[in-house]
């Protein structure tokens, strides 16, 4: 079978992220566990580049892997020394979580060979930043204009508790 | 094979139909991937050398000394015997570092900037990707070169090189935010985040002049954040030589630490590229509206030069920064963007969006 290019980079960055994801939980450093899921996190942006879906895919590296995983790695610094590893899980608990990951992969992977996929001709469409920015906005049928401002209502009530929560430590401290 | 210095689209357009005609579309693809690569990489280690030169130089003449001038005319293939002097170095194991992440994180720190470069538009047509969000891609790539900074400083097991790397942790997130949002001002203006866009709506005038007030706001904004986003002085607290001998990158030694001090001055180009492409027109030679005659003489310049001075000229002024201000404490630092320029770059993007909404500008 001929691969092409796009088939040639779909599988290596699928293998990517299977192989770091089983690295994220079973490595028994904290550190590197966090480097193996930026590793994860930035070959699904590399599948949404593949997409052609640009924006996604910045706000992908944006917010998870410039983001989340600096925020974690941030609080693991702060919090653990280089020295600690977490300790050896028992053989009865290796087997339970295996049995676990297991039955959710086959549940996926059925439901997902029972699909019908049929290969659609519309020409691909570019999906620019006026689009995606009109229809976060508008009232209409179509429009995300209720999401969005329950989200940001969403992140001002975290931020207003991440503050009195901040505020309070210092005052008991005084 | 038809090539001119003032637009390369005809010439890139003719190589890739002389290699697909040559060869089937799989090796035309891999081997203009691999042209780019190896074209944008010799780019990147020259300029790299020049700008450890320049800097070296320039900080000489503020300080009233002459700087290197023993190896070549004026001291000029100095960085070179540096670069070899480096390369030959022994790389030192750590005993009790994590090992993995030692030898990981120069190479995020430098893939990093390397992502970031293929984005910007060195001439008319010489342009190695033009996303539709050119701006939002860069600062999404730009902005995991912090994970590597506190990946060394971490993974060195060392108290000096760890409190270097939160100190650069907390400095690059939070000046991040003043990148974006100045960016985000000028974006607003040009309603477009496409590099190539953005430079030919500057043909009849460079967006620091035809955005007047907020673009020189967010102009001035934009330089003092990214001095401080590339770790530079009067930023440079991350690595403090007299408190924490050098930072994140104390134990490092050879080629590992010269891709940290690499992909800082690489850093610094992207950075001082982008402002020259976003205010002062990227490769657009210098037009005034009307006057046909003397934009007709900037044009005989071939657009990269203009690209390279404009570039260099922000890099003199980040490099006038380093060696006149005196260093910040970390308090001072974040006060300075959280208290200052935040605010001022919030009413910044407001006072966009009301200039180019009644149409104020020029």
């Amino acid at each position: 079978m001929e691969l092409t290019f796009g088939q040639m980079m779909f599988y290596l960055f699928a293998g990517i992220i299977v192989l770091f994801s089983i690295l994220t939980v079973t490595t028994r450093r904290i550190l590197r566990a966090a480097t193996f899921l930026l590793i994860v996190l930035v070959a699904t942006a590399g599948l949404y580049f593949m997409l052609n879906y640009q924006f996604l895919a910045a706000v992908q590296l944006t917010v998870y892997a410039g983001g989340i995983v600096v925020l974690i790695i941030f609080s693991i610094l702060l919090t653990s020394h280089i020295s600690q590893k977490f300790e050896k899980i028992g053989l009865m608990k290796n087997i339970m979580g295996a049995i676990a990951a297991i039955s959710g992969a086959v549940l996926c992977i059925t439901t997902i060979l029972q699909y019908k996929f049929s290969a659609t001709n519309a020409a691909a469409e570019e999906i620019n930043m006026r689009l995606i920015g009109k229809s976060l906005l508008s009232y209409d049928k179509e429009g995300y204009v209720l999401p969005f401002e329950v989200i940001s209502i969403l992140l001002l009530a975290a931020m207003v508790a991440s503050i009195v929560i901040a505020k309070r430590s210092k005052t008991t401290n005084n | 094979m038809e090539f001119s210095i003032y637009d390369f689209t005809s010439f890139t357009k003719s190589l890739d139909k002389l290699l697909n005609e040559n060869m089937s579309s799989f090796w035309a693809t891999s081997i203009e991937m691999l042209l780019i690569g190896v074209g944008i990489l010799a780019f990147y280690a020259l300029v790299g050398l020049f700008l450890v030169y320049a800097e070296r130089k320039v900080c000489a003449f503020i300080q009233n000394r002459v700087g290197p001038n023993r190896v070549g005319p004026y001291g000029i293939i100095q960085t070179i015997a540096d670069l070899f002097k480096l390369l030959m170095k022994e790389l030192i194991p750590i005993k009790n570092a994590d090992k993995l992440l030692f030898n990981i994180a120069p190479f995020i720190v430098i893939i990093a900037s390397f992502l970031a470069i293929a984005a910007i538009p060195f001439a008319k047509g010489l342009h190695a990707i033009d996303f539709n969000i050119g701006i939002f891609y860069v600062i999404a790539v730009s902005s995991m070169g912090v994970i590597g900074v506190l990946l060394a400083g971490w993974s060195s097991n060392n108290k000096y090189s760890l409190i270097g790397a939160m100190r650069s942790g907390a400095q690059i997130v939070s000046y991040e935010l003043s990148v974006g949002l100045s960016l985000i001002t000028m974006v607003i203006f040009a309603g477009s985040m496409q590099f190539s866009v953005i430079v030919e709506a500057q043909r009849d005038g460079w967006f620091l002049f035809r955005g007047h007030i907020p673009a020189i706001i967010a102009f001035v904004v934009y330089l003092i954040a990214c001095t401080a986003e590339t770790n530079r002085g009067p930023f440079d607290l991350a690595e403090a030589e007299s408190e924490l001998t050098a930072g994140y990158h104390v134990e490092y030694s050879g080629i590992k630490f010269a891709f940290f001090f690499l992909a800082e001055y690489m850093n610094m180009f992207i950075v001082a590229s982008i402002a020259a492409t976003v205010f002062l027109g990227g490769w657009m030679p210098l037009h005034v509206g009307g006057f046909s005659g003397f934009n007709h003489v900037m044009d005989f310049i071939p657009p990269f030069f203009w690209y390279i001075g404009k570039t260099f000229f922000i890099i003199f002024i980040m490099m006038l920064f380093k060696w006149t201000f005196p260093r910040l404490r970390i308090d001072q630092l974040l006060t300075l963007e959280w208290k200052y320029l935040l605010p001022i770059n919030l009413v910044n993007v407001v006072l966009m969006a009301l200039i180019v909404l009644n149409g104020w500008h020029f």
